[in-house]
């Protein structure tokens, strides 16, 4: 009897179920809803206290910089909230006119008080921005951080007028309206910060939901925790005329093929990251959906150059002469392009190729170094933290054992661990990445200074950082790209770090989807995007 | 009664403060920290003056006694890793979406589970048992990541029937994949524990003298046995129950589940101790309830032992 | 009564073995379990009967089952036949040794508690509450760091002392390839073994309730045995049908743990694998791949296929009452 219920039953609910085919992205692209998937849960939607791309998805929505992007051209700098700007011959002095209309999601005027009074919040020692230091261009900006002055009104930033906004420069600054673009440049509205407490608390509720307001295209309408992110159309947004959808959902899906799986069952329009496993299938079977776009930055392996062996750049330079970058790219990191040096090429600069792949000259150098066919070479560990770095490194470690003749462990930690055994040099090597912030040499360049946070390899050199010191006082860009190459190739010839590849953000992508382009720093104005079926 | 009941109250109580003091410490003791594990490193200075902020840079007992504190008057605090946000906050949404999964697939384990080891153990050594028992080790042998992802593939990009992520508290077709998932090894586990405690019971001379007697079979199976039969499926289901419903993070993984296992992991990742306790904290409860639960049902079903106590 | 009979030990073993001989799904499994472990111990030893689990090659990387790789490549072009019988050795090895260090402690942990009550089972149970409740990752990850450099010197301690001292790198590389996958293993056995006792401890417990109550329990006591020899003699050969069973589900499930936990550094390390690694890996690329997951799988459910069969068998064998059927 139960049987014969269930023969009738469970067709009859298969029946209904592929009545009701329409997917949730047909109904959200007829409704102008974008389905995003977002990799993972934002630590905060206050601009001054993060530093991920994770929260920057997120925070392009609901805030505006000064300047805006374009959806097409990296180098484009269409207005945001500033409708028109100038600078001053040598690039140091920058005024801004805001939009007149411009508003924040409440309805009160953005004036450029609030991003004065943003500047003011980051900077300020007792806020503790982590990322702070996006700031430091400003003039006075270091030491107010630093606590060395105390006094905002030497920093150089001031509110003219309204709708005016004055900032002066320590050095000039010929990329200043693409830096204006990342968040930490962003305003925000003094008015409801102060409402939920003091301008230096670290963290108060006013960008909680539903207290948070934001002068961006999409305001705040729900939040929940590893589940989603909603944002619907501003109403008080002052080029609300010419935003394409009503509203975007963000999905953190930490699991890249659960989020895979989550677009073929549709309900995703664009994802974060296609496995590399899932490339080739792809290929073959929805060619349509598939992206593969190049992106501003680098995987590397990190090198404890306190250590011995390590310390000796023939080492160095003989492991890097090792990596098959061609072959990882190919087989491992598909859709990567190998690297030739650190920097990715972006805008006008154009790194010097070095990297190469040379197994004689590299066992050459090793011997040289006291190592010959890797005798009594110091057993190391490479250490990584995500499962998905594993088969990059079983790779090295195959090509360092092929050609050199020397094992090296593999060490699987969990992500605490690894930072932390990093930056107190408590490691041999280590698998790394880093994502440009900005379309300059300066956001590769930068980290590898003496005392900075982000090198963690125990090298410095004078020359470099003369290098980089020199070229922040021209304002003549191809003067400047002159001294990062030599920089560079500084870098690259010491190699305290391996680069491997540069990344590329492949993923899958609705056609639906219109005017989403292929940009460097993957920030595609929400503004701009259409949906149609 | 009564007395039990109060003196496993107290008990409890001292489980939970053991619990709290050996995690709060084996945390410190965790390399990295909440804000030295960021993507990019936090300057120096900037690190310091955060860790002012939460209280982090002050002796270890110091903190010790603030958290202790906190959690007594019954506020936990704020995360560290989702900045300022409440350890409320965090646990009161992904609190009811584990729980309701965990019960779910609590459900799906005894419904399977139980007839599953029942049957095979009255029909021992048969095709029926084998096949009841081959079923319960494929349940065992594929694990989860594995019948997961298949169910998703077949059910959600195949057949369009179910969705493959994500979780609405109203439609229960969002819930079905991840709790039967997160059930069939509990099932499994289930039944093999259910068919070895019937095998004891039914070896029994009392038993074999009642078979013999011709006793009506079902009769004797409901009646003698599966009070007895339970007791290991009984003593297993209590620590089962208590970490299926406080989260499972490879089905939250899978199925894009908001609950507290992904928060769990993520907080340890990073040493947010207060997220951390919390869970901990609400996870130790689970347990003493749910070992507490086990014993009451342990002497329901072993009548022996209730006289002598 | 059946506690006389298991006064005569020697023929009750000798029933045991003619009754498990009996058995045939037991002596079916009891086949499939030499085959998989003399496949996974001896065939990697013999050299050169193996292509190098290790080796990797590139472009040729998943291609399926053909006649130069019988289970197909891998994502980095390995050879999986190679990779599933080495990895094997590892599963096995974990397998086995951690559920006995497990079952043990679990066993004698519950046993004591349920034989005991009172306060004394108090205090066991609510130990036992606590470790449910602490957060197992932290704990590896801990384990994990301070067994680190332990492991590595114990490494270079038995490499050196298996070799000549200024013996060539080619040698010290070659023994150390034998032992570091073995002692590596090392934390993990501490880890697993010391955290996964506690269900086995509480179904144990329940049942030697149970049992303690029973008529010959009681008789043996007032014949005046020791504790000791009635818990241990008496009392666990009549839970022993859920304890074998139970030993046959933790097998499994510590295999699994042993992937996740190598994936936070306890355990084998990369390019060495165990059949849960391989599994795992496998179960990425299931869709596009299948044999990556399948053959892996395979040897895996078979082993525990055979192992719970055998388990069940043995339980029949060793039943005191069930001379009887």
């Amino acid at each position: 009897m139960v049987c014969r219920l269930a023969l009738i039953v469970f067709p009859a609910f298969l029946l209904l179920a592929s009545c009701q085919k329409e997917t949730q992205v047909d109904r959200a692209t007829k409704d102008g809803i974008l389905l995003v998937g977002n990799s993972a849960e934002p630590k905060a939607l206050d601009p001054h206290l993060v530093t991920g791309v994770i929260e920057s998805k997120v925070i392009s929505a609901l805030f505006e910089g000064l300047v805006g992007n374009d959806p097409k051209d990296d180098d484009a700098t269409p207005p945001g909230a500033a409708t028109s700007w100038e600078h001053n011959a040598d690039m140091t002095e920058w005024t801004f006119r805001l939009q007149p209309e411009g508003k924040w999601s409440d309805g009160k005027p953005v004036t450029a008080r609030d991003f004065a009074f943003a500047y003011h919040r980051l900077l300020h020692p007792d806020t503790a921005g982590p990322y702070a230091e996006m700031l430091y261009f400003l003039k006075n900006a270091e030491d107010f951080n630093k606590g060395k002055i105390t006094d905002f009104s030497q920093v150089g930033v001031k509110a003219i007028d309204d709708l005016t906004l004055q900032v002066q420069l320590r050095e000039p600054v010929p990329f200043l309206p693409s830096l204006t673009r990342h968040y930490t440049w962003f305003p925000v509205p003094e008015h409801v910060v102060l409402k939920f407490g003091k301008m230096t608390d670290r963290f108060t509720k006013w960008s909680n939901f539903p207290n948070l307001v934001g002068n961006g295209p999409f305001k705040l309408t729900k939040w929940r925790f590893h589940d989603v992110i909603e944002v619907d159309r501003n109403p008080y947004y002052w080029d609300n005329a010419h935003v394409g959808i009503n509203g975007i959902r963000f999905f953190p899906i930490e699991n890249p093929y659960t989020e895979t799986r989550a677009f073929l069952s549709g309900q995703l329009h664009t994802t974060y990251a296609l496995p590399p496993d899932l490339l080739k299938s792809m290929k073959a079977k929805s060619p349509e959906f598939l992206r593969q776009e190049p992106y501003v930055g680098t995987v590397f392996v990190r090198l404890n150059t306190t250590r011995p062996a390590l310390n000796d750049e023939r080492v160095r330079q003989a492991l890097s002469l090792t990596i098959d970058r061609k072959q990882i790219c190919e087989h491992i990191a598909e859709g990567f392009e190998p690297a030739k040096s650190f920097i990715p090429k972006m805008g006008a600069y154009e790194p010097e190729p070095v990297l190469t792949f040379d197994p004689e000259k590299a066992r050459k150098l090793l011997a040289e170094a006291g190592y010959p066919n890797g005798d009594h070479f110091p057993r190391f560990s490479l250490l990584i933290a995500r499962p998905s770095a594993r088969a990059s490194a079983e790779a090295l470690q195959a090509m360092w054992k092929e050609h050199l003749n020397i094992l090296v462990n593999i060490q699987n930690k969990d992500w605490g661990s690894y930072v932390s055994a990093q930056q107190s040099l408590d490691f041999d090597m280590a698998m790394a990445g880093w994502i440009g912030d900005y379309l300059d040499p300066t956001t590769f360049l930068n980290m590898w200074t003496q005392g900075n946070g982000n090198n963690n390899t125990g090298w410095s050199n004078a020359s470099y950082e003369a290098f980089l010191r020199e070229a922040a006082l021209k304002s003549e860009p191809a003067e400047r790209l002159a001294l990062f190459r030599q920089a560079e190739s500084l870098l690259m010839k010491s190699q305290p770090i391996l680069p491997i590849s540069h990344y590329a953000r492949v993923y899958l992508h609705r056609p639906e989807v219109k005017n989403w382009h292929p940009i460097l720093l993957d920030n595609h104005p929400w503004k701009a995007i259409r949906l149609e079926k | 009664m009564l007395a039990n009941i109060s003196q496993r109250f107290l008990q409890g109580l001292l489980v939970l403060f053991v619990l709290f003091t050996v995690t709060f410490f084996l945390i410190k003791a965790l390399p990295g920290g909440p804000f030295k594990s960021a993507e990019k490193a936090i300057p120096e200075h900037i690190r310091a003056k955060i860790e002012a902020y939460y209280g982090l840079d002050q002796p270890v007992f110091i903190q010790y006694g603030r958290q202790l504190k906190n959690l007594v008057t019954g506020d936990p605090g704020v995360s560290l890793r989702l900045e300022g946000r409440e350890v409320t906050e965090i646990i009161s949404q992904g609190f009811p979406v584990s729980l309701r999964l965990g019960l779910v697939a609590m459900v799906f384990a005894i419904l399977i589970g139980i007839p599953l080891g029942v049957i095979a153990a009255w029909k021992k050594n048969t095709l029926m048992d084998y096949s009841a028992m081959a079923l319960a080790m494929i349940g065992i042998c594929i694990p989860s990541f594995v019948i997961g992802p298949l169910l998703a593939e077949q059910f959600s990009r195949r057949l369009n029937l179910l969705p493959a992520t994500g979780w609405d508290p109203l439609s229960p077709s969002s819930w079905l994949l991840p709790s039967l998932t997160l059930g069939l090894a509990t099932a499994a586990y289930l039944s093999r524990l259910t068919r070895a405690g019937m095998l004891e019971i039914l070896n029994q001379d009392y038993i074999r003298t009642a078979r013999s007697k011709g006793v009506g079979s079902f009769r004797l199976l409901v009646v003698h046995c599966l009070r007895g039969g339970l007791i290991p499926a009984v003593a297993y289901i209590g620590p089962a129950f208590a970490a299926i419903i406080s989260g499972s993070v490879v089905i939250e993984s899978i199925f894009a589940m908001p609950g507290l296992g992904l928060h769990f992991i993520k907080s340890i990742e990073v040493g947010d101790s207060p997220v951390i306790l919390g869970i901990v904290m609400l996870y130790g409860i689970l347990i003493i309830l749910a070992n507490f639960a086990t014993d009451l049902l342990g002497l329901w079903l072993n009548p022996r032992l209730r006289a002598s106590r | 009564m059946s506690d006389v009979t298991v006064e005569k030990s020697s023929s009750l073993w000798k029933d045991a073995v003619h009754r498990l001989q009996r058995n045939r799904a037991a002596i079916v499994s009891l086949i499939a379990l030499a085959i998989i472990i003399f496949a996974c111990i001896v065939l990697p030893a013999i050299p050169g009967f193996l292509q190098d689990p290790n080796a990797q090659n590139l472009p040729n990387k998943n291609i399926g089952p053909s006649a130069s790789h019988w289970f197909g490549t891998d994502h980095l072009g390995r050879d999986i036949f190679s990779r599933v019988l080495t990895g094997g050795r590892i599963s096995i090895a974990v397998g086995l040794i951690t559920t006995l260090v497990s079952v043990t402690i679990g066993v004698c942990w519950g046993a004591i508690s349920g034989y005991v009550g009172g306060k004394t089972d108090s205090v066991m149970m609510r130990i036992v509450d606590i470790l449910f409740a602490l957060p197992f990752l932290i704990i590896v990850i801990l384990l994990g760091k301070t067994l680190e450099p332990i492991t590595a010197s114990l490494t270079n301690f038995i490499v050196d002392s298996l070799n000549k001292t200024g013996a060539a790198t080619e040698t010290l590389n070659k023994t150390r390839a034998w032992v570091e996958p073995i002692t590596t293993l090392v934390p993990l056995f501490i880890a697993i073994g010391t955290l996964s006792w506690l269900t086995v401890s509480r179904i144990v417990r329940a049942q030697v309730q149970s049992v303690a109550k029973q008529e010959f329990v009681e008789a043996a006591r007032s014949l005046g045995l020791g504790h000791c020899r009635i818990l241990f003699r008496h009392i666990l050969p009549n839970t022993l049908g859920p304890i074998i069973v139970y030993t046959t589900l933790t097998i499994p499930s510590v295999m699994l743990l042993e992937a996740t936990l190598s994936f936070l550094g306890l355990g084998v390390k990369p390019p060495y694998s165990s059949w849960g690694i391989l599994i795992d890996e496998g179960a990425n690329r299931m869709i596009s791949n299948g044999w990556l997951l399948f053959f892996p799988t395979l040897f895996f459910s078979t082993t525990l296929f055979a192992l719970n069969f055998l388990g069940d068998g043995l339980r029949d064998a060793l039943d005191p009452k069930s001379a009887k059927d």
